[in-house]
């Protein structure tokens, strides 16, 4: 007599809570969710084949572009690939150096999930705050290297300059305030009875399952499983420092976003540790001004804010790569969004998309 | 008669203007009021979606020049600022947001991949620049462009507005 | 850091598997290849023996070599803390490997790509259809045959 069906809802490339060009196609039961599928590629600018025409040193910029908010962390991951492929060492200062730039990179980044997790949600001022804190570290970044976003400051073999001499003390100015800033957000957000019953038990990832589908990063850890790159395999001079790494119980966007917020206390220790102890020095190894690495293949990674991005070279011996894959964190974690988000209604995928934090720059390559 | 008593046009104004009474055209007056404020459409693609969120934030602050809220929906905005880089898998959806966008509209270019493609021009799935597609009122240089620059842009779409015999070509 | 001895590794899988099982580069260029028609066994054996617990697989790309198709593995053991990398080869002409996602759900989306991007077909894949390319697309762009260019028009 009465027959139901279930409709088919596009949330489509151009949405206010897809953090991109991402489509999620939502076959809806109501107003429960039976599918989300997502539909990638509205981004896909062929980068890795583009890799295969550019020289080792003109394809640093293109890896700022593909997770274009910790780009730091991009340039740091194929820079490593690459020295690590030539057997390159880096001067101290410069390991330093790039500890610090790709940590306040951490801390913009989750700055940036704050505050889009903020808005996605509905409380808009929670991404003009998170802005706010964010342009203070742009600033940092601008002295250093000349650019807010895209920066192509870590090169092979080092950096590209030195930090100039205002860059310390704001540096430390900024690190003094930062606490008073994070203990802001957690009155306004983590503290709010709203977005708690929003995001506490919603979109359930366990461990097991995380680990199954690929899951890295945050989201990770979120579900309890300890594996953070630059604690169990250090890379630069990671085990210089003294950290811990947040990790959650149950796996639900709650933990997802305290994590990324406690992460960003580490990130600020961190920093204030390679403050303290970064010495004088070089901040460039000596290297050959043609880049050809000898033949072979690599693969190197790091931890992202998104998780772990990996870097696959396979070098002929010219100038330029013969296959260049990245693997990126963004991507694979999408996986996870179907199964996750069955059962759950429209405004939980919202909240679910938002903490698992993709960024299609990275997901389309 | 005397020569010197007769009035000036400003002075016949100033009187007027006393009285709360101002004289122009209609077309004048529509002009101001878009060019005041125009609602953009959140159409952010890649990386330059980043500085113009920034640009709507609190430091550069877009609302100051009344540009501040960005519409979800193409059917309420009038302003689409293409920010990022096109692909041909995303040109379709884009051209679709544009017809549903209600005229007047304007588009903005932002970006060198809105511009010309950028640094991916000679990719198989980029088109080489907005234009292939949309008519493009400004066009915004950088990679990816301050927010200064991006609010420099929309200032010049609002010279425009104001006076579109300014932005033509001269022959 | 990574204490695996590959040569131990290596001499486990030739007592298994013959003298098909090899090894390339060394260092941290090391790598075991094995033909496809064990590869999916020897996965899953480095998957489960309690003394490599691969638990992971980072990453899984291919590579096109003209002659022929090369695909890596890059696993990882949570537990133990070591990394292994596995290669596989494939001929160019009807290019078919057998799927992992039974032993690692994590290469659903990697398979689609490689699908996408080099053509590859995977034996056993759930829903194997393009993944960044539209569906009406009908080349593989990241073949060396397919030359990098912008036509300036859509091209399907």
């Amino acid at each position: 007599m009465v027959k139901t069906e279930t409709y088919t809802l596009n949330m489509g490339p151009q949405h206010p809570s897809t953090h991109g060009v991402l489509q999620v196609v939502l076959e809806l039961d109501g107003e429960l969710v039976i599918q989300a599928v997502p539909h990638m590629g509205y981004l896909h600018r062929g980068i890795e084949k583009l890799a295969e025409s550019r020289t080792y040193a003109q394809f640093i910029p293109y890896t700022d572009r593909l997770d274009y908010v910790s780009s730091m962390g991009n340039n740091w991951g194929y820079c490593q690939t690459v020295e690590k492929l030539m057997g390159i060492t880096v001067p101290e200062r410069a390991e330093y150096l790039r500890i610090i730039m790709t940590e306040l990179n951490r801390i913009a980044s989750h700055l940036i999930f704050m505050g889009s997790l903020a808005i996605d949600l509905g409380a808009s001022t929670g991404m003009m705050f998170g802005f706010r804190s964010r342009e203070r570290i742009l600033d940092l970044f601008d002295m250093a290297c000349g650019a807010r976003q895209t920066y192509s400051y870590i090169r092979f073999g080092g950096v590209s300059a030195d930090i100039p001499p205002e860059f310390i003390p704001e540096l430390e100015r900024f690190l003094a305030d930062f606490p008073a800033m994070l203990a802001e957000y957690h009155e306004l957000l983590t503290g709010n009875e709203i977005l708690y019953h929003r995001l506490k038990g919603t979109g359930v990832i366990s461990g097991q399952r995380a680990l199954e589908i690929g899951l890295t990063g945050p989201a990770l850890r979120a579900s309890g499983v300890a594996y953070d790159i630059r604690k169990v395999e250090p890379y630069g001079i990671y085990d210089h420092f003294d950290f811990s790494v947040p990790l959650g119980q149950v796996g639900d966007c709650w933990d997802r976003y305290i994590v990324r917020m406690e992460e960003m206390k580490q990130s600020a220790s961190i920093a204030r540790q390679a403050l303290d102890q970064m010495p004088e020095g070089q901040v460039m190894a000596k290297i050959p001004k043609v880049i050809k690495p000898p033949v072979g293949d690599v693969y190197h990674s790091i931890e992202n804010p998104r998780g772990e991005l990996g870097f696959y070279i396979v070098s002929d011996g010219s100038t330029k790569p013969y296959r260049l894959h990245v693997r990126r964190p963004s991507f694979i974690n999408l996986q996870v969004l179907n199964e996750t988000c069955q059962g759950l209604l429209i405004g939980d995928v919202v909240a679910v998309l938002a903490t698992l934090d993709s960024l299609m720059g990275e997901v389309d390559c | 008669m005397e020569v010197n008593k007769l009035q000036t046009q400003d002075e016949r104004d100033n009187e007027l203007l006393e009285k709360n009474i101002i004289l122009t055209s209609f077309d004048t007056v529509l002009k101001w009021a878009r060019s005041n404020s125009l609602w953009p459409l959140s159409s952010g693609l890649a990386c330059c979606a980043i500085e113009m969120m920034s640009a709507a934030a609190a430091r550069f602050d877009l609302s100051r020049f009344g540009y501040e809220v960005f519409r979800a929906s193409p059917r309420q905005a009038d302003l689409l600022i293409v920010a990022g880089t096109l692909t041909w898998a995303m040109a379709g959806p884009l051209k679709r947001l544009y017809e549903q966008m209600p005229e007047p509209k304007y588009v903005i270019a932002m970006g060198s991949c809105a511009n010309s493609g950028g640094p991916f021009a000679d990719s198989y799935s980029v088109v080489p620049g907005v234009d292939k597609i949309l008519p493009v009122d400004v066009y915004i240089p950088g990679c990816p462009p301050r927010p200064e620059a991006l609010i420099h842009g929309m200032l010049e779409l609002k010279r425009k507005i104001n006076n579109p015999e300014a932005a033509r070509k001269k022959v | 850091m990574s204490n695996l001895d590959i040569n131990r590794v290596l001499a486990e899988l030739q007592a298994q598997y013959g003298e098909e099982v090899k090894l390339l580069g060394e260092g941290a260029q090391a790598a075991l290849i094995a033909p496809t028609t064990y590869i999916v066994e020897i996965l899953g054996l480095l998957k489960t023996k309690e003394s490599y617990q691969f638990n992971m697989l980072r990453n899984l790309t291919a590579v096109d070599y003209l002659e022929y198709m090369e695909f890596v593995y890059h696993l990882y053991s949570l537990p133990l803390r070591q990394a292994i990398t596995v290669k596989t080869r494939c001929g160019m002409e009807d290019a078919e490997v057998p799927s992992v996602t039974a032993l690692w759900p994590s290469a659903n989306f990697q398979e689609r790509e490689i699908y996408d991007l080099l053509g590859v077909k995977f034996i056993g894949h759930p829903d194997l259809r393009r993944i960044l390319m539209p569906e009406e697309f009908t080349e593989h762009p990241l073949r060396k045959t397919y030359k990098a260019h912008n036509t300036g028009e859509k091209t399907w």
